[in-house]
């Protein structure tokens, strides 16, 4: 059967999600990978991504758009990378974005400075045979996690991967270099 | 994480960092308050500069980089990107704004050129750069040199979205029209539009350029920024048309909105009602040749 995944678009880097998750699926015939602008196009979705962008300006379209309770409702898994990150976390120091507590952590916006200090390293993550190319953009960490949150990756940052039920959090950018493991490892967690 | 295999400044990681700003409105601030203004309005990052575009052209003389004092106070007031402002061919000022920690560097017509042949070489910088043009042989020089991102010129300053909406228009146009053709023909295309050959190619293939492509140069009403989204931009910068209007903040928050929506018209038209005055405005037709700023870098 086919499996239909939406990918939040606010603002940031959907294109890239759409495209990523379109490729992971193109074996599955049926499948539908579809861009969430309203509350009403959660409706029947297997998953959702939250993709990278500015939390700031993610966080107040989610308000104005009214989505606030339907994506903390939400009833499939979610994969977040990046500002995605920030959003799902239910701690972060930083009145400017509300965010829809799916994941218990304590998250850090910017945890590695200004763009310069952006990066890219081949990371450990758990479960992965190979290391995986990691692309950091001004990104997140996380500095505690909840009880029944996996920690997949650490850096010395703070922590950069986690699984925590059908929901997976990545402070990096795995739709970014066409490796698409971590797509992969998370549609079978769904058991999709 | 293998320490030694830490690379900074690839391409990736500067052309990944114009993806985030994607479907995002970028605003032009000269101070700590119009920042923060800014930021709760939802712009996904700001411009720091010591005039907008209109005061720049009313000011006349030379046009530089704003005073690091002005965009270290603008960085310390946001948590979203910071940008700043370089003169074309201006390397130096490149690197001084790169040391402040500005996100990304504008490399930008609306300040006077300080190379008449030369653009930054912008490959060997670590932090990213945009840069204006106003048709697909420009952007593509601009790519060559190491741009993650492209904007349109527009005319800066004037508040009149006709030369943004032409260049807008001449960049997509020109993307249209290689679909279709063999090898020989994108060849022949490339010379003709001074652009290299793998950037005509991968253009062709891709349908669209290899980097983000934002519109700017005279974006005033949430109107104005919905047209540039639906003629193709994926987001746009507004300079003077939002400090210069009658309610900034609402005037923001209606163009994040327009731009969030910018195929709904009746969004558009809610947000758009009782602004008040947007910024005057002028006629590029009326402008004298050296005051125009969009011929300036080719």
């Amino acid at each position: 059967m086919g499996v239909k995944v939406g990918v939040l678009a606010l603002q940031g880097d959907v294109a890239e999600h759409i495209a990523a998750f379109r490729e992971a699926l193109a074996d599955r015939p049926g499948s539908l990978v579809v861009p969430v602008r309203q509350a009403r196009d959660l409706a029947d979705l297997d998953a959702l991504a939250i993709p990278g962008g500015e939390s700031t300006t993610i966080s107040r379209l989610i308000g104005k758009n009214g989505m606030y309770e339907p994506l903390a409702e939400f009833a499939g898994g979610v994969f977040a990378t990046c500002a995605g990150m920030v959003l799902v976390a239910d701690h972060l120091d930083d009145p400017r974005v509300r965010t829809l507590n799916l994941i218990p952590m304590h998250v850090a916006r910017n945890a590695f400075g200004r763009q310069v200090d952006s990066r890219e390293a081949f990371l450990d993550i758990a479960g992965l045979a190979d290391p995986f190319r990691a692309f950091f953009i001004r990104a997140p960490v996380a500095s505690e996690v909840g009880p029944g949150v996996e920690v997949l990756a650490r850096i010395p940052e703070g922590i950069v991967a986690v699984k925590s039920g059908r929901h997976m959090a990545f402070a990096f950018h795995p739709e970014l270099g066409g490796d698409l493991r971590l797509h992969r490892m998370f549609l079978e967690g769904l058991g999709l | 994480m293998k320490l030694e295999e830490l690379r900074f400044g690839t391409e990736l990681i500067k052309r990944g960092f114009a993806s985030m700003q994607k479907g995002g409105v970028i605003m032009d601030v000269v101070n700590a308050e119009q920042a923060q203004l800014a930021e709760e309005a939802g712009a996904v990052a700001v411009m720091a500069l010591e005039r907008v575009p209109a005061d720049i052209r009313a000011a006349g003389g030379v046009a530089r980089m704003a005073d690091p004092q002005k965009v270290v106070e603008i960085i310390d007031a946001v948590s979203i990107p910071v940008m700043g402002k370089a003169r074309i061919g201006h390397f130096v000022e490149a690197q001084i704004l790169e040391a402040l920690g500005v996100d990304m560097v504008d490399e930008s017509e609306v300040l006077t050129p300080a190379d008449e042949q030369f653009h930054i070489d912008k490959a060997h910088f670590s932090v990213p750069f945009v840069c204006g043009a106003r048709n697909l042989g420009e952007a593509l020089r601009r790519i060559n040199e190491g741009a993650a991102m492209i904007r349109t010129k527009g005319e800066a300053g004037t508040g009149n979205v006709v030369e943004a909406v032409r260049h807008m228009r001449a960049i997509m146009g020109g993307i249209r029209a290689l679909k279709g053709m063999d090898g020989q023909e994108l060849a022949d295309r490339a010379r003709e539009i001074e652009a290299p050959v793998e950037l005509v190619i991968e253009c062709a293939n891709l349908g669209r350029l290899p980097v983000v492509n934002f519109s700017a140069g005279g974006i005033a009403t949430p109107a104005d920024a919905a047209l540039m989204m639906q003629l193709g931009a994926d987001g746009v910068f507004v300079g003077s048309g939002i400090f210069k209007s009658a309610d900034p903040e609402t005037t923001a928050r209606a163009i994040v909105e327009a731009v969030n929506h910018y195929e709904d018209a009746k969004v558009i038209a809610e947000v758009s009602k009782g602004l008040g005055e947007a910024m005057k405005g002028l006629d590029v037709h009326l402008l004298r040749e050296e005051e125009v700023l969009q011929t300036r870098g080719r």
